[in-house]
């Protein structure tokens, strides 16, 4: 297996994530786009972990794995407050801080 | 095939010096040739389960994106998340691979479901869910994707993974409580911060 065929793959779904990210509206949506770009990340982790013959690479993503989940604890948490308070999770109305 | 062993390899010397001792070099060339072809058979089954795994995750994360339903976009995301357990799996990599299946399709999604069922009214297709204007969304992922798919092949080119890639869970439980241990701490309480700070945000006061 080449080490570029994970790369690749990698890269294509960090592109998806960013798109995601910037286009979708829902603030879930956008949870899940992070998702999607911290998931490439790790199948980089462990690739060049395997590729350098290195533990460091599965610990570390591992460590992003855990993070991940905190994020979207956190994250939902604060989606759940802005709908609580405004009957809307559309983020193109999150404009308060709008100069 | 065991009980054999002793015997060619005390033939070995004769039918290597082209002795006519047929069914001893048969019995030698099968023996030799055997690893090759069940190594050549493990690269091209690793290659088409990469290619299989690579295109349903290319398709998934591409519905996760543009799916105009929110709960089919936290389906498709499963796919995405079991491919990548699936690829950790090819690169040797057990305790990750179990660790993405039990914590992120195990917990994350069903936080994610959760969040969308408090926070969607009606059931079915949202149209609101996008932007109106993707061009400029889809040029700056090109640009991102482009650039980094240039770098990648770059720099590796047809560098290839070494033959042996499995580690096990004791060298990372090892290696955790070992050498990254201030780090295993750190993420530790940066995980209860994140369980206080969730509850606080979220509580009805």
């Amino acid at each position: 297996m080449y080490v570029s065929q994970f790369a690749v793959l990698a890269a294509v779904l960090f592109a998806m994530g960013v798109y995601g990210i910037l286009v979708r509206r829902n603030g879930i949506l956008v949870l899940m786009s992070v998702e999607l770009i911290l998931n490439s990340v790790n199948i980089n982790l462990v690739a060049f972990g395997a590729l350098r013959d290195s533990i460091a690479g599965e610990v570390f993503a591992l460590f992003v794995i855990t993070v991940a989940a905190a994020e979207v604890g956190v994250g939902l948490a604060i989606v759940l407050l802005i709908y609580r308070n405004r009957r809307s999770v559309d983020l193109s109305e999150m404009d308060l801080m709008k100069g | 095939m065991d009980a054999l062993a002793p015997t060619t390899g005390a033939l070995a010397a004769d039918s290597l010096a082209g002795a006519a001792l047929a069914p001893t070099t048969s019995v030698l060339f099968a023996d030799a040739l055997a690893p090759t072809t069940s190594v050549l058979a493990l690269l091209v089954a690793q290659n088409v389960a990469f290619y299989v795994i690579a295109a349903i995750m290319l398709f998934a994360g591409f519905r996760v994106v543009t799916s105009p339903n929110v709960v089919h976009a936290a389906l498709y995301l499963i796919a995405v998340l079991a491919g990548v357990a699936a690829l950790f799996l090819l690169l040797g990599a057990e305790f990750v691979g179990i660790t993405q299946v039990l914590i992120y399709i195990g917990a994350v999604i069903v936080l994610f479901l959760f969040g969308i069922m408090l926070t969607r009214s009606p059931m079915g297709a949202d149209t609101e869910v996008d932007h109106p204007r993707r061009l400029p969304a889809t040029l700056a992922a090109a640009l991102v994707g482009a650039v980094t798919i240039y770098s990648v092949l770059d720099y590796f080119g047809d560098e290839q993974f070494p033959k042996e890639t499995r580690t096990t869970t004791n060298e990372v439980a090892d290696s955790i409580f070992s050498d990254y241990i201030i780090a295993f701490e750190a993420v530790s309480v940066l995980l209860l911060a994140a369980l206080i700070g969730a509850i606080v945000v979220a509580r009805r006061d």
